[in-house]
């Protein structure tokens, strides 16, 4: 897909007027956390899942290619293949040539964020191969030239109408706005796909290096009849995945489904393990798991390691106030919200995407309903840094820091100005303590106004609070008489 | 080519070159031990609790439940079923169990043995366990259990004994490893009501792509 993240703020700025999307994230603001906060509420023991699972991830990725080579050797032995892809070109070749190998017309796909970040389908499609998305909110966007805004709900920035337009223009059926009447129309019109197709893509949410499994975690059964139907499978997974044992994965599980839809569990959790076996009577002939690294091993070893703990259940956007607002499609790329603000410039380059890990006003909410823990707020200042050092960042920004830094070293002066500004900041506010229009400061009023401070400030109320200790300190026996 | 540059840079990343004896032997010393991490209370339970928080999950994840006190009823109690919904084919698997219960009861319904194809209206087939912590069915490929029979037909029966059900998946991975001998069936399937989507407007609607009704047939012990 192309990459429009530089554009941002003219993203952010039409998807905030846009009374559709508005109306759409208004669905996800009510259902997804809600829903957690419910599912968190039922079991005690999470946020002790959450720590082991930090600490686990850790572990993993210390032990990354030992836990990878035993996950590989256990699929070889099973009669499957894997394939190494350092790159996306590498990996969309490979799984094309894999599709010209059984010679495949069309290929049913199970949702999957890595085939979007690789752009598997356009590669497909440009090469004679037809993809047929499966996952019903990816079979909509498909049907509408469009892209995923969520990493769990594609179609999150679509209302019912633009459904019902989509499958009548496509489906050739009545126009219907009924959604259980919609999502009937898609059940038949891809069980014909389902039967029909040579290959069938998955995604993996997970990676057993004791059995060499590979785990889909989905509602529809979609990623079911994609994976057991055809006679090829093809998993594209990446890396960062793999888990020690099947109790590893358990531990996972307990916090995935939660942090992400607020279920209990997940409808299908199914493990795949090589192709079909001599007794069985269905499943696919061929299993080729292909292993993207695409830039995860680069996060090895410096502060970005702690993104490679993320295993995508969109906890961070589903409650970010920036992701909120203006939904998926103003990031830019593939991975909206917190944790695309973090991989995105990694694996497009800081200089394009240096805009995401600033829209963030680091409240701090992702973090903390993180399954994994990572610091999120923490990365994104990590790659503010970086656009800093690298220079960046637009010059009004670099002067403003510098003139900010020069104050900041010199206390007295940065009372006092502060104290000059506080003033003015109060007149402007008039009777309401509002503040309409400010010089240099466009990019607030002009979307709201700016609340003029009130009430005592950080340092009288600081130095108010010295003053009581101190009283305390010298004169105990009064306090207690 | 591109496994030795992704294997170099993973361990560049990580400052060491290939891992040290003690480092792999420690790594694969945790895979033997299969050790369990932290398990919530929820099921940990006596058994004919876990058996009624197992009912309880699955009807919360919206799973159909018939409670028989032998299998020998299972014949009769499907066919009511099927005759309700007016279903008058069932897709079974090839499963001993179930060849040998008497199907008299079925009276016109066709009861056949075969891989599912798109169009059935119905399947029938064993589990391995019920996992009571989330009211889920574990169900694995094999020479009687073909997995397209979970997934294709519209509404999908399932045989499950009492006496199968586990509080936690720990047990129920423990359980599969020991009776496969360690060696993972080629697809095991952890299902927990019947399939769904909240795709369209974030409105949930039962039966997406999978079976729109998942019916447990729960045999007394």
């Amino acid at each position: 897909m192309q990459i429009t993240s530089p554009a941002f703020k003219q993203s952010a700025r039409i998807a905030l007027k846009d009374a559709s999307l508005q109306k759409a994230l208004g669905n996800l603001k009510a259902g997804f956390p809600v829903k957690r906060a419910q599912a968190v509420a039922r079991l005690p023991e999470f946020d002790a899942l959450r720590d082991e699972a930090r600490d686990l991830k850790n572990h993993i990725l210390e032990n990354l290619d030992i836990y990878l080579e035993q996950f590989e050797s256990k699929v070889l032995q099973q009669g499957g293949h894997v394939h190494w892809c350092r790159s996306s070109d590498d990996a969309c070749k490979t799984i094309l040539d894999i599709c010209q190998q059984v010679d495949a017309k069309t290929v049913t796909k199970g949702k999957s964020m890595v085939s979007e970040e690789i752009n598997l389908n356009d590669y497909l499609e440009k090469n004679g191969v037809t993809p047929v998305e499966t996952d019903l909110g990816e079979y909509i966007l498909q049907l509408r030239g469009d892209h995923p805004s969520h990493i769990i709900a594609p179609a999150i920035h679509l209302n019912l109408e633009d459904v019902s337009e989509a499958f009548h223009q496509h489906h050739h059926r009545p126009k219907s706005s009924d959604p259980a009447v919609l999502m009937q129309e898609a059940r038949e019109v891809l069980r014909e796909q389902f039967v029909a197709a040579d290959v069938g893509i998955t995604g993996a949410n997970f990676l057993v290096a004791e059995t060499g499994s590979t785990l889909i975690v989905t509602n529809e059964g979609n990623g079911d009849l994609t994976q057991t139907l055809p006679k090829t499978h093809i998993v594209v997974t990446s890396i960062e995945k793999v888990v020690p044992t099947l109790e590893d994965m358990t531990l996972f599980l307990r916090l995935l489904a939660r942090s992400a839809t607020g279920q209990e569990f997940t409808v299908y959790n199914t493990l795949s393990s090589g192709p079909k076996r001599s007794d069985d009577q269905d499943g696919p002939e061929n299993f080729h798991v292909v292993l993207v690294d695409n830039g995860r091993s680069d996060m090895l070893g410096g502060e970005l390691q702690e993104m490679l703990r993320c295993i995508r259940c969109s906890a961070c956007m589903n409650h970010c106030p920036v992701y909120g607002a203006v939904g998926g499609h103003s990031y830019g790329w593939v991975y909206p919200g917190p944790m695309g603000s973090v991989l995105t410039p990694q694996m497009i380059g800081i200089d394009k995407a240096a805009l995401l890990p600033n829209a963030s006003t680091f409240c701090g909410k992702c973090e903390s309903v993180c399954p994994v823990r990572i610091p999120l707020p923490k990365l994104m200042r990590h790659w503010r840094e970086k656009e800093f050092e690298r220079h960046l960042s637009p010059k009004a920004v670099r002067y403003g820091i510098g003139g900010w830094a020069f104050f900041a070293k010199r206390p007295r002066l940065y009372r006092l100005l502060s104290q000059g500004s506080n003033l003015a900041l109060r007149l402007l506010g008039g009777k309401k303590g509002l503040i309409h229009r400010l010089p240099l400061g466009a990019g607030w009023t002009d979307g709201r106004d700016m609340p003029a401070p009130s009430g005592k400030t950080f340092m009288q109320q600081w130095q108010a609070k010295q003053q009581v200790q101190q009283k305390q300190q010298q004169s105990p026996q009064e306090q207690q008489s | 080519m591109s496994r030795a540059e992704i294997m170099n840079n993973i361990r560049r990343g990580l400052g060491r070159g290939e891992a040290s004896p003690e480092q792999r032997a420690a790594a694969l010393a945790r895979i033997e031990a299969r050790a369990d991490n932290l398990i919530p209370q929820r099921a940990q339970l006596p058994r004919p609790e876990q058996v009624a928080l197992f009912k309880t999950m699955a009807l919360d994840a919206a799973a159909e439940l018939i409670e028989l006190d032998s299998i020998e009823q299972a014949p009769a109690a499907i066919a009511d079923w099927l005759a309700a919904q007016q279903i008058s084919e069932l897709v079974c698997a090839s499963d001993p169990a179930l060849q040998a219960l008497d199907w008299s009861a079925l009276g016109t319904i066709n009861r056949i043995e075969r891989v599912a194809q798109a169009g059935d209206m119905a399947s029938l087939t064993g589990s391995f366990a019920g996992i009571a912590e989330t009211g889920t069915l574990m169900l694995h490929s094999g020479s009687s259990s073909p997995t397209t029979l979970n997934f294709l037909p519209d509404n999908h029966l399932v045989i499950l004994h009492e006496s199968h059900i586990v509080g936690v998946y720990e047990e129920a991975w423990k359980r599969l490893r020991s009776a496969t001998a360690g060696q993972i069936p080629r697809t095991v399937n952890l299902i927990t009501g019947p399939s769904r989507s909240a795709d369209i407007e974030q409105k949930l609607q039962m039966g997406a792509h999978g079976p729109r009704t998942l019916v447990i047939l729960l045999i007394k012990e």
